[in-house]
């Protein structure tokens, strides 16, 4: 019982142990391991802010469906799906620059839009096992995705630039090369501080993003999926439609990610059309952890801390790794683990605490009815 | 009549019944774009032998209601703790297959103790916080293969490098220890692993068996109703994590198993994603989330592993290209999907 004790205690400090143990974790690592790469700090600010202004849009979309109760969309990586696919349609195209980049969102809007309704309708045939159901979807999805475009694009979608095709003459090269659209956003307006380029474009997109969820929270939708996250039968009794709001929740955490995979790609210049997708989901969902958010919880301010420390934790843990073991491999290796360990261990101790909670909860009105036995 | 069908449909799952006609379809095709039946029947021996075990070791987990094991990776982590040491111990032949069982087990029970307890913390959510143990524990011990003191000169870089290999050869150790006992050659290609099938069907007996003792009978009734089992005076966590133990364990034998029968030992990210397909196999054999038997172990591998040898090697013929990657993802995760959704349906 001395466990259970501590997920009850009032003592504020513990609490806040509790509460903020992975951030915690994560700062003191992180610590130990800036002195031990010795990097310089100058590319270290840069590194952080390129990063920035990569991640940022990716994390932020996991914030919608956490707010109607479902847990960590791990479908995100649908989203990240839906914008290669029309990546590879402007580069197949050759529309290069601004244009390029404004069309593949609208190519890839529609897809995006499709996969979040089938993500939203799985999922909500899986009421309680979201995250689960999210996480094999995706891997799911990434065999139907291998289908469409491995198979099926020059097969039976036209693909006229041969350039991108592999040369049996279908199916997508394994790179992709997005130099016509390479950092137009990041580049649109040039602001260079020292050394270091500033993304001002992009930054402020994420900027724009983070006002649209602070709005979207205080709109009719958004309060209705607060309702349902707090409670679906409280939500549907006051004549919510349950079904819908989750799933359009999924729709727009779906879209959001889909931009999100375009900006990410287009600041990197290059897509891995088989791989660029698939860590998306893990580590998007490790950053918002890592900065302090829970299943249940999550805000714009979790997103920034977490992404700040998770790649830190990134950039720091080859370099210190190899200063450590002399091998960077190990720092590899290392990074790997702390992305699954920190959604590991989040995970579990939410699950923990909702247990405990439910049973003290029990317990309560067992003694609650005794007492009024008693009188 | 249309009636008759949807119940016929209800009652097997849609996708079985999908994954069913396109195996027939493919047995049908195999001669005609001019495949032997033969080597293809003794793949599918093959892989039956190989997989059978790692996916019996879901069985007990299932039981006891924890849910699917994906964190059965901890079982096969043991598993290759126990090939490897073996190995650096320079044990050859049975000695050395039974060692490396021992060493697993012994592995086996120290993680499966951790991770029930663990386990039991987080009920109802066992699935979606396994699967990310299993990760960390699988990246975790990539660091580990890198730094532990390993010395057989088999196993570690050549040129000085350090840490292990990414596949060790257990050829010159134990290979085919199991498969090459008491073997039978039917016709010119099909040699009948004997002794593997032998084993599997032992264990299978040991594990029914188990659940026919009082424990195992306590275990069953915690799996299917936790406040009748406390009511009788059951332990429940204790029958969780003795499930979750006994699944390790079995897992980590039935990845010596198949280490012995494949031929080598993959370290590194390679049992990252191992535990899907074992799932998949369980749930195309007809079990659900919380019910599964012997027969969906059999049925299932059988199903399973034949679609993997058999679709590849027709659609190669057919479209010469190698969809078999493509079509593994898509079978074993659509239908872990289909098993998650059904869940709910069932309950209510």
């Amino acid at each position: 019982m001395r466990k259970k004790s501590l997920t009850t205690t009032m003592n504020p400090g513990v609490r806040f142990l509790i509460n903020y143990a992975v951030p915690i974790i994560f700062i003191i690592l992180v610590a130990f391991a800036i002195p031990l790469s010795g990097l310089s700090g100058i590319y270290f600010i840069s590194e952080l802010i390129t990063r920035l202004s990569r991640n940022s849009f990716l994390i932020l979309a996991l914030l919608i469906p956490v707010m109607a109760g479902m847990g960590m969309n791990f479908g995100i990586v649908l989203g990240a799906m839906a914008g290669e696919i029309g990546l590879v349609f402007i580069t197949d195209w050759r529309i290069i620059g601004m244009p390029g980049l404004l069309l593949a969102l609208l190519v890839a809007t529609p897809i995006a839009v499709l996969f979040g309704c089938i993500a939203g309708i799985i999922l909500n045939r899986a009421k309680g096992r979201e995250m689960v159901t999210g996480f094999m979807l995706a891997f799911f999805m990434n065999g139907i995705y291998q289908l469409f475009v491995l198979y099926g694009m020059g097969n039976i979608i036209p693909i006229s630039n041969s350039s991108i095709l592999l040369s049996r003459g279908y199916g997508i090269r394994n790179s992709i090369s997005l130099l016509g659209i390479r950092q137009v956003l990041d580049k649109l307006i040039p602001l260079k501080i020292g050394n270091i380029l500033i993304p001002v474009a992009t930054l402020l997109v994420i900027a724009a993003l983070c006002v649209f969820i602070i709005w979207f929270r205080k709109t009719k939708l958004g309060q209705d999926m607060r309702t349902v996250g707090q409670d679906n039968e409280v939500a549907r009794v006051s004549g919510i439609n349950v079904e819908k709001t989750r799933i359009l929740s999924i729709v727009i955490s779906t879209v959001l990610a889909c931009y999100g995979q375009i900006l990410f790609l287009q600041n990197i210049g290059t897509m891995n059309t088989y791989q660029s997708h698939e860590k998306v989901g893990v580590f998007a969902i490790a950053a918002l952890l890592v900065g302090g958010a829970s299943v249940a919880k999550a805000n714009i301010p979790n997103v920034f801390i977490g992404l700040i420390l998770f790649h830190t934790m990134f950039v720091v843990s080859p370099r210190a790794g190899r200063a450590l073991m002399g091998q960077a491999q190990l720092g590899e290796y290392f990074r790997v683990f702390v992305s699954y360990g920190v959604i590991a261990f989040s995970l579990a101790l939410y699950a923990w605490r909702k247990r405990v909670e439910k049973e003290n909860e029990r317990k309560k009105i067992m003694n609650y009815r005794k007492s009024i036995l008693v009188k | 009549m249309k009636k008759k069908i949807q119940n016929i449909i209800e009652y097997f799952g849609l996708p079985r019944i999908i994954i069913f006609f396109f195996l027939v379809s493919l047995f049908v095709l195999a001669p005609i774009v001019g495949l032997s039946l033969e080597t293809s029947i003794q793949d599918v021996i093959v892989r039956f032998s190989m997989n059978g075990i790692l996916v019996l070791s879901l069985i007990p987990m299932v039981k006891t209601g924890c849910g699917l094991n994906f964190g059965l990776q901890l079982g096969i982590i043991a598993g290759i703790l126990g090939a490897i040491i073996s190995i650096e111990m320079e044990m050859i032949g049975f000695t050395g297959f039974f060692t490396a069982i021992g060493i697993a087990i012994f592995f086996a029970v120290i993680f499966g103790f951790l991770y029930g307890l663990l386990l039991n913390k987080v009920k109802g959510d066992e699935m979606v916080v396994a699967t990310y143990v299993g990760f960390s524990s699988v990246s975790f011990m990539s660091i580990m293969w890198l730094v532990l003191p390993f010395k057989s000169p088999n196993m570690i870089w050549a040129y000085g490098g350090s840490g292990l290999r990414t596949t060790i050869n257990t050829k010159g150790y134990w290979f085919h220890v199991l498969a090459d006992f008491l073997k039978i050659k039917i016709g010119n290609y099909i040699i009948f692993p004997t002794g593997t099938i032998l084993f599997f069907a032992l264990l299978t007996f040991l594990v029914w068996a188990f659940f026919r003792t009082k424990i195992g009978t306590a275990m069953i009734v915690v799996g299917s109703n936790t406040d009748y089992a406390n009511s009788c005076g059951i332990n429940v966590d204790k029958m969780r994590s003795i499930s979750v133990i006994l699944s390790t364990v079995i897992a980590a034998i039935g990845m010596i198993v198949y280490q012995e029968s494949f031929g080598f030992i993959q370290l590194y990210m390679a049992p990252l994603y191992m535990a899907f397909p074992a799932i998949a196999a369980l749930l195309l054999g007809g079990a659900s989330v919380g019910k599964a038997s012997f027969k969906n172990v059999i049925i299932g591998v059988f199903l399973f592993q034949s679609i993997l040898t058999m679709a590849p090697s027709v659609i190669n013929n057919i479209m010469r290209s190698d969809m078999s990657e493509t079509i593994r993802i898509i079978v074993s995760n659509g239908m872990i999907v289909y098993a998650l959704t059904r869940i709910t349906r069932v309950r209510t």
